[in-house]
């Protein structure tokens, strides 16, 4: 088991899947000559050279539809975004190439490719530069998306994605890159679509993914002082969600709360809420509870941006709510 | 000019030419008759949503394909029912896919907008204008990475040009020399805007000097004229791995879909008809048959063999069922 940070954990599988199969090429803003604007892609222009390690313009609509004509054509494209705010300009290749080509083709052409980036909040980027896309993503039928937390399970579930035969969207984030964490050695894969118990509990479930990850485990610890014993379920997948694993968790702890980066409104808590209440009800103590970011643009001032994002203390008192402790 | 006013040819046409040119006859005939078909089977109801037709633009996928190799890939926008019937679709397959039966080229989840045959290179049918510009150029990213010679030809209409697409793309296929033709059917209306009136810049080849990438304006009523220049660029695209603008000046016939007028408030009746004194299958029958290579006796019986395949063609799709309920949710992910 190495330790590696989640940005050296990306890195192996690049490295490791361009080595298994030749067909598979990444393309994006700045992933060659300068090494990846977050040094994802370090060294691998050394190793695979400028026709599979692809520089672009900054033409993010362009490169995402030239990855979805080359996955058309047989290749394997692994299509870097600087920032997920950025490939809103490239929604209409994810959402209307990429997503919608093997069901208007009849099952002709599948769209084995593979579109990542960090998504949400970093640290005083302010509104452009803060946001989190996945309940946009998740939305489309066509499309997989997975928000690994960890660097174990961001090797695991790249790898997962690039060897799909379908789009696959990673979303990684900003602040996780220089997180460190243990990865087993030799070949290691996530399975796309299975939730992770990253702390087991009894008394609640808070269920997280990405960054959250973070401030559910730092609110189960807070918990856990007060004599509270939190579950902590990492998504890890958000389409498809791993519905038994939400289920399972809920029906032992009958009360849940769901800690988000995105904002409130049609977000992917929303949806969990919506599995919670149809397939758990008679489990349930008290209603479903949503941490999310504020419902505004992100604020660039320090202590209003705290203000906005999820935190442990939010999470921790939505807990005792749903426990009604407070 | 007449036949006995002409200068006397230096040389007959070759046999293999004048096999071509009858073939381009025949392939712009079955386009055209398939189209009036289609326009048929929408009145009554048996087409649905949106269908744009190709009549009067025959010329252009005709004498484009026939510069091609079988394994060379088109893509298009949502006007493709000719590349598709050229690119070695069934004119069953294509009408049934219309009606939106099983035995459609796209299994009747495509529709109109959305035929493809990938195993004839023919990727698609795409909805959204100028989207699939780079998918065009994707493709022949791919055949470049592989070495496979391949060449992509990425049919669109001349609005496509104010997309950012397909400036993006443009610029793209330039910096990394990809062996794609970019071929421009401005047949001067994006729906019912005349292109002048949107763009600063009308002449579309002007715009290969900012990528500086090879062009050439084409006469696309004239099928033989298309075939060359589509030579010439596929010639480049093989050989150098070098992309082309072909902007090639057409004229369609009919209302931008189905469901919109011939002509009215954006453009005359007179002007259509002066248009239609352009036909390209007149022009190229007349060429022939001054020739002397087909009279019109021969003619006719071609036309009513078109005829009769566009029925049968008809009837197919009518004979044939609609998909099987389960097929709502297949095709959405593969394994």
């Amino acid at each position: 088991m190495a330790t590696l940070t989640y940005r050296d954990a990306l890195n192996q599988a690049l490295r490791e899947e361009m080595q298994r199969d030749p067909n598979v090429f990444l393309m994006g803003e700045e992933v060659g000559v300068y090494q990846g604007a977050y040094k994802v892609s370090r060294g691998l222009l050394e190793e695979f050279g400028p026709q599979r390690i692809v520089d672009t313009p900054i033409a993010e609509l362009g490169f995402a539809g030239i990855g979805v004509g080359a996955a058309m054509g047989g290749l394997r494209p692994v299509i870097e975004f600087m920032t997920w705010n950025f490939a809103v300009l490239a929604l209409d290749q994810i959402v209307n190439s990429a997503a919608k080509m093997l069901y208007m083709s009849g099952g002709q052409i599948n769209m084995p490719i593979v579109f990542r980036g960090p998504n949400g909040a970093a640290l005083q980027l302010s509104s452009q530069h803060s946001q989190a896309w996945e309940s946009w993503l998740a939305h489309i039928p066509g499309l997989k998306v997975v928000a690994p937390a960890t660097p174990a399970d961001a090797k695991g579930l790249l790898k997962s994605a690039i060897r799909d035969n379908n789009p696959v969207i990673v979303l990684e984030g900003e602040m996780l890159y220089n997180l460190k964490g243990d990865v087993p050695d030799g070949e290691h894969i996530v399975p796309i679509g299975r939730a992770d118990l990253k702390r087991e509990g009894t008394d609640v479930t808070l269920v997280c993914h990405s960054k959250t990850l973070a401030v559910a485990l730092k609110a189960a610890e807070q918990l856990a002082e007060q004599n509270v014993s939190a579950e902590v379920l990492d998504l890890r997948s958000l389409r498809p969600l791993d519905e038994a694993a939400i289920l399972e968790s809920v029906k032992k702890t009958n009360r849940a709360v769901v800690v988000e980066e995105g904002w409130p409104h049609a977000g992917i808590g929303a949806q969990i809420v919506d599995l919670i209440q149809r397939d758990a009800f008679d489990d349930l103590d008290a209603p479903v509870q949503r941490i999310t970011q504020a419902d505004v643009p992100m604020p660039y001032n320090k202590l209003l941006e705290r203000a906005a994002k999820a935190s442990p203390e939010k999470a921790v008192a939505a807990a005792r709510r749903v426990l009604y402790l407070d | 000019m007449t036949a006995t006013a002409r200068t006397p040819r230096q040389s007959a046409p070759s046999p293999q030419l004048t096999e071509l040119h009858l073939k381009m006859l025949r392939q712009m005939l079955l386009i055209r008759h398939f189209e009036e078909k289609a326009a048929e089977a929408y009145a009554l109801g048996k087409i649905g949503g949106f269908c744009h037709l190709y009549i009067g633009q025959e010329a252009v996928a005709v004498g484009a394909l026939a510069a091609l190799r079988d394994d060379d890939y088109v893509i298009c926008s949502y006007r493709e029912h000719g590349q598709a019937l050229i690119k070695g679709i069934s004119a069953n397959a294509v009408m049934a896919e219309l009606f939106g039966k099983a035995t459609g080229c796209s299994k009747g989840k495509g529709g109109s907008m959305h035929l493809f045959d990938a195993k004839r290179g023919f990727m698609g049918g795409h909805g959204i204008v100028g989207g699939h510009i780079p998918l065009g150029a994707g493709l022949a990213f791919a055949s470049k990475y592989k070495g496979t010679e391949q060449v992509t030809v990425c049919f669109f209409g001349e609005a496509a040009v104010n997309i950012g697409a397909f400036h993006e793309t443009l610029n793209m296929a330039s910096v990394w020399k990809l062996p794609v033709i970019f071929l421009c059917e401005n047949n001067r209306y994006g729906m019912g805007t005349a292109f002048e009136r949107v763009a600063a810049v009308t002449d579309i080849v002007e715009h290969a000097c900012s990528y500086d990438m090879a062009a050439e304006l084409v006469d696309g009523m004239n099928v033989l004229t298309v075939y060359d220049a589509t030579r010439r660029a596929v010639e480049r695209a093989r050989k150098q791995s070098h992309p082309t603008l072909l902007e090639v000046r057409t004229y369609r016939y009919m209302g931008h879909s189905m469901s919109d007028p011939l002509h009215g408030v954006y453009r005359t009746k007179d002007e259509v008809e002066e248009q239609k004194a352009r036909d390209p299958i007149s022009h190229l029958a007349g060429k022939l048959k001054e020739d002397g290579v087909i009279d019109q006796a021969a003619l006719d019986a071609l036309d009513a063999e078109i005829h009769a395949e566009v029925e049968a063609a008809v009837k197919f799709a009518d004979d044939s069922p609609d998909p099987e309920p389960g097929e709502l949710f297949t095709d959405v992910l593969v394994d």
